[in-house]
């Protein structure tokens, strides 16, 4: 299982990549992994607007459902359309291609609690 | 071991409409004794329908032939050992089938007069007080359709209860060991489902109930026994505390197998509670139903109950609507009677210590099981259960094999697996209902199989991943179903 | 014990492999004071044979449409079952099994609920079709919910020719929710829901409109310009049909602008059982899919690439997403549904057809035969089979003493419309045989 060390994390298991003011989300790696193939993803309109902990979206497997929980509040710049069409891209590079939204940073104190790569993998470890 | 299955033959069947000859018909509709209408001319034009496109043309042996295939691809109650836990899979009694085909209960309309309905009304009538006597409830309805059908209707009458009072109350506490129909039919009725922990002893705990509740809590619904198959040993203390609040105990009575003429709900503090015929009462299942989820309830409650109402007036029967408190109707007409007329036929046949003797039987077989096969696969908790027992995958994950493999390659053994992953409570969880009507040897065998399968798990692994093998179909492939969605067939008819 | 196959060698077996010596040794942390003292208040069992006696007698206690000829519908049909429904569905593979949580030991009943959704498509014209709900009025009431997840808006809006226990089962489903409903008045002349009078009920909070087609009082409504009006106000049309048999002639719902097709396919292959267990439909648009209710079965391949079938989109339902399920429905009435899959096959489209013309032929002169002796259609509108009567005298007596004719002449519609205090709703079926309904005219005429 990979935790990139360049991404910050969430106890909900959501990734999120920084650059510039644009946050980058998407779903971990052990996220996918738990929730087993992924047959359907539903995300915010782009132009939308997302808030910190709340649910952006769904993602569900034939035998499971799983709110997504927004690491941040902003406004959703773009939205990965690909993977509503193939969701399966969420288990084969969840970090990559299956990318969910991408976020203007409205303030970083949003961002002040998210988790390091290592204190997420931890914090899994715990869970189980 | 020896295996149940041996060598057969299975047809293969296209889908019907693929059989479909145009210009056949099967069973061809009576001739016009009448003038034939002119159907063009009596309906507007813009009503009336061009063609039937893709529906099948195929002759009567055809047709029979076709639906007799496919029923030799399923596996039934009569097929072999059934033990799905939480769906009481005991023999469905062939008399019952017969008496419920009786012209006087299949041929009577729902809307004919009383007196020509005089004997449904009284087998009706009937039900409702054995299943008042067995529930120690004091009145009972047999509108609703199933085990849902009737805990919304339960739901629906306590929401109600408490708007008449002009207090409406807001909440439902369900425990996490809940069948899911509980907190969907607690939020259909209107309430928020507030989950509580059964901690520790698989049991909910007074404690935990107390954390939970407030004066905004219409009900705590829980099932007794529960679905881990352990009596809720705190039920009259938990049913004080609801109690003392000024809520109602709702139980689902989907376990009542465990318990019948051993204990009453009623005296336990229940104020509600379904009953699900197609489970305790050896109503068939039909491949997912018809089912029938009547409903009983405390005094209190009596006046919410949906209309219409059977009385008894003098020696006759009536059904009577105005009841202005009631939360109205679930369905139309009264529920499914001939549902009804086999658990009725099912209980005079039993008698009260029939039934009590079903109960403590069930609760033997389950421990039987429970005792013979802790060791090889992890109980969920080493109690003495009641009707059924859980355990899980817990001593196979070494050999990299999960309940789901189990659960297949039982299969192979000629058995229908138990139900799995179920409670959620208890991850990868096996759940196995014997039922009272399966025999010692029975179980020994099923008990042979399962501990062959667990060596197996030890020993090739891949004859578990790989199974079911002898089926027709292997392992379905469900996230295929799921992301390239095919619903109905889309051919071109021949 | 009946069906209890222990002796008492097993049991003792089973005890000692329990490691007790009486159940009671298993009991005993049930709380003792609560347990039943003595036996429960029941009748002593009886052998199969008394039994069998005993059910026949109150069977007896019963008239049934075969004893008496029957008029009778308003939503539960008496129509023939050809005997290859019985038999077929009296195979115990079949209607002794679970729900098919096991794909590869249920691929009969996957199969044959994957057939039966696309019967139902076939005949409505819609997308995509559920495995089946509980009846045709617990299936308006979920289409209703399923209308307001899907548009996000509350009002409801019942056409008073609905079939009343529809409506109520609507309004006792939506207690919990609010319920936001209106009814719009059927027209007195034409016994149907008024376009004009739809336009005034309905507005911008609307999530959908409820029409039954044909109505309760067996007229035929003009759903496609019901449609448009409430599409104009992007609302969703729900269409109900309760004489399912009326869409081998009838343009189907889904070419008239239905949204959700709903009803209750009890006419085909299932009895009238004194009202159940019926048969309750559902068929929608394909973008509603994941709003849908109840159990659906996809087409797919086992792990060899041969064809399968399991039931599919699942994380809609109950036992995965719990209080946010789009129903709580589980159980439902699978076997009806073979029940009717295997009628509507026996008839096939020519069959079906004719059926539909049969009943509506039988209909058409029952009403000439009953307009001869005096008694007229209330109203103007066309029907299929069913129409509704005004009589000169108190329906209830005049129903009274047809019985005595052994004829149940219909259904007095004073108890729902209070207004319709001297109306009668009568049907027709291929079961009617003309020499019935000449008799029937007849009593009438003397009566
Ligand atoms: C514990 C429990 N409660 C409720 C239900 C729901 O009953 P039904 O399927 O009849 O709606 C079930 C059945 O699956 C159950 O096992």
């Amino acid at each position: 299982m990979e935790f990139p060390k360049d991404l910050k994390y969430t106890k909900e298991h959501e990734w999120v990549k920084v650059e510039g003011n644009t946050a980058t989300v998407g779903i971990t790696d052990y996220a996918q992994d738990s929730l087993g193939d992924v047959v359907y993803v539903e995300l915010p309109p782009e132009g939308g607007s997302v808030t910190k902990n709340e649910p952006f979206g769904v993602v569900e497997s034939v035998k499971a459902v799983s709110d997504l929980y927004s690491p941040l509040s902003g406004n959703v710049t773009e939205v990965n359309d690909a993977i509503i069409d193939s969701p399966e891209a969420i288990n084969e590079d969840p970090y990559g291609d299956a990318w969910m939204i991408k976020v203007e940073i409205g303030s970083d104190d949003d961002l002040a609690d998210l988790l390091t790569a290592d204190e997420y993998q931890k914090f899994i470890e715990e869970e189980k | 071991m020896e295996a149940n299955g041996t060598k057969g033959l299975l047809l293969n069947e296209p889908l019907i409409f693929e059989k479909s000859s145009e210009g056949r018909v099967g069973v061809e509709p009576a001739s016009f004794d009448v003038p034939r209408a002119d159907a063009a001319a009596l309906i507007p034009g813009g009503l009336l329908r061009d063609g039937l496109d893709g529906f099948p043309d195929l002759s009567e042996i055809d047709t029979v032939r076709h639906y007799t295939r496919l029923s030799q691809w399923n596996f039934g109650l009569d097929s072999g050992f059934y033990p799905l836990g939480s769906c009481t899979m005991k023999y469905n009694p062939k008399v019952n089938e017969d008496i419920a085909g009786m012209t006087g209960f299949t041929r009577i309309h729902p809307y004919q007069s009383e007196d020509l309905s005089q004997g449904a009304l009284e087998v009706m009538y009937e039900l409702e007080a054995y299943l008042a006597e067995i529930s120690g409830m004091d009145a009972v309805t047999l509108q609703p359709s199933a085990g849902a059908h009737g805990e919304l209707c339960g739901l629906l009458m306590i929401a109600e209860y408490f708007k008449s009072k002009g207090r409406p109350r807001t909440k439902v506490i369900i425990p996490d060991t809940a069948h899911g129909t509980n907190p969907a039919s607690s939020h259909l009725a209107g309430f928020k489902v507030v989950p509580v922990k059964s901690e520790g002893k698989g049991v909910l705990t007074v404690e935990a109930v107390k954390a939970a509740i407030d004066r905004e809590t219409a009900a705590v619904m829980l099932t007794n026994p529960n679905t881990l198959g352990l009596f809720e040993s705190h039920i009259k203390e938990i049913a004080d505390l609801v109690h003392s609040k000024g809520g109602f105990l709702y139980c689902d009575g989907a376990n009542l197998n465990a318990i019948m003429g051993i204990m009453k709900l009623g005296d336990l503090g229940v104020d509600v509670v379904q009953f699900n015929l197609h489970k305790t009462f050896s109503t068939p299942h039909g491949g997912g139903g018809p089912g029938s989820g009547p409903v009983g309830v405390r005094l209190v409650l009596e006046p919410y109950l949906p209309v219409p109402r059977i009385k008894k007036a003098g020696k006759k029967f009536k059904l009577v609507t105005d009841r202005p408190k009631s939360i109205g109707r679930l369905k139309a007409f009264y529920g499914n009677f001939s549902i009804m007329v086999r658990a009725y036929s099912y209980i005079r046949r039993m008698g009260g210590e029939g039934l009590k003797r079903a109960s403590e039987t069930a609760i033997l077989n389950a421990n039987y099981i429970k005792e013979r096969l802790k060791g090889t696969y992890q109980l969920a908790f080493d109690r003495p259960c009641m009707h059924e027992c859980v355990f899980s995958d817990k001593l196979q994950q070494a050999d990299g094999v999960s309940t789901m493999d189990v659960a297949k390659r039982l299969i192979d053994y000629g058995y229908h697996p138990p139900t799995v992953y179920f409670p959620l409570v208890v991850p990868g969880a096996i759940m196995v209902e014997p039922t009272e009507t399966e025999s010692l040897e029975t179980m020994d065998k099923f008990i042979e199989a399962m501990r062959a399968i667990a060596q197996e798990a030890k020993t090739n692994p891949e004859l578990l991943k790989n199974a079911p093998a002898n089926t027709r179909v292997q392992r379905v492939d469900e996230t295929r179903a799921a992301r390239e969605p095919v619903l109905k067939w889309t051919g071109v008819k021949k | 014990m009946p069906y209890i196959p222990h002796t008492d060698k097993d049991i003792s077996v089973i005890l000692k492999a329990i490691g007790v010596s009486s159940l009671d040794d298993i009991l005993g942390s049930l709380p003792a004071g609560l347990r039943v003292k003595g036996s429960l208040n029941l009748p002593k069992g009886l052998s199969e044979q008394e039994l069998k006696s005993l059910l026949k007698g109150l069977s007896g206690k019963n008239s049934t449409v075969e004893e008496y000829t029957s008029f009778l519908g308003a939503g539960a049909y008496n129509h023939y079952i050809p005997s290859v429904v019985a038999s077929l569905i009296s195979r115990s593979e079949f209607y002794t099994s679970y729900t098919p949580y096991q794909p590869e030991l249920a691929q009969g009943t996957l199969q044959a609920i994957f057939e039966y959704q696309t019967l139902v498509c076939q005949l409505t014209a819609m997308d995509v079709s559920n495995a089946s709900l509980y009846d045709g009025a617990s299936a308006t009431a979920e289409a209703v919910l399923m209308a307001r997840r899907i548009t996000g808006r509350h009002g409801v809006v019942l056409s008073s020719a609905l079939h009343p226990e529809y409506r109520d089962t609507v309004k006792t489903y939506l207690k919990g929710s609010g319920d936001h409903i209106s009814e719009v008045m059927y027209c007195t002349e034409e016994g149907r829901t008024l376009p004009g009078a739809l336009e005034g009920a309905i507005n911008d909070n609307t999530a959908c409109v409820v029409v039954q087609h044909p109505n309760f009082f067996g007229s035929l409504e003009d759903v496609g310009e019901l449609a448009r009006i409430i599409h104009e106000k992007k609302g969703l049309l729900i269409v109900v049909t309760n004489e399912a048999v009326s869409l081998g002639l009838l343009k189907p719902p889904g070419e008239l602008g239905a949204d959700i097709a709903v009803g209750d396919n009890q006419s085909f292959g299932n009895p009238l059982s004194y009202g159940g267990p019926h048969l309750g439909f559902m068929a929608t648009k394909t973008e509603y899919i994941r709003q849908m209710p109840g159990r659906l079965v996809g087409q797919t391949v086992d792990k060899n690439g041969q064809t399968a079938f399991c039931l599919t989109f699942a994380t809609r339902e109950q036992h995965i997403r719990r209080e946010r399920a789009t129903s709580n429905i589980c159980t439902n009435h699978g076997l009806c549904a073979l029940a009717a899959s295997i009628h509507m096959v026996s008839l096939g489209s020519k069959g079906l057809k004719t059926l539909a013309l049969l009943n509506l032929s039988k209909a058409e002169y029952l009403k000439e035969r009953l307009s001869s002796a005096g008694v007229k259609p209330a109203f103007t509108s066309q029907t299929f089979n069913e129409f509704t009567v005004k009589v000169e005298k108190d329906p209830d007596s005049l129903l009274k003493s047809l019985l005595k004719k052994r004829i149940m002449g219909g259904l007095s519609l004073k108890k729902f419309h209070p207004v319709l205090s001297s109306h009668l709703l009568v049907a027709a079926t291929e079961l009617n045989s003309r020499e019935e309904i000449d008799r029937f005219a007849e009593e009438l005429a003397k009566a």
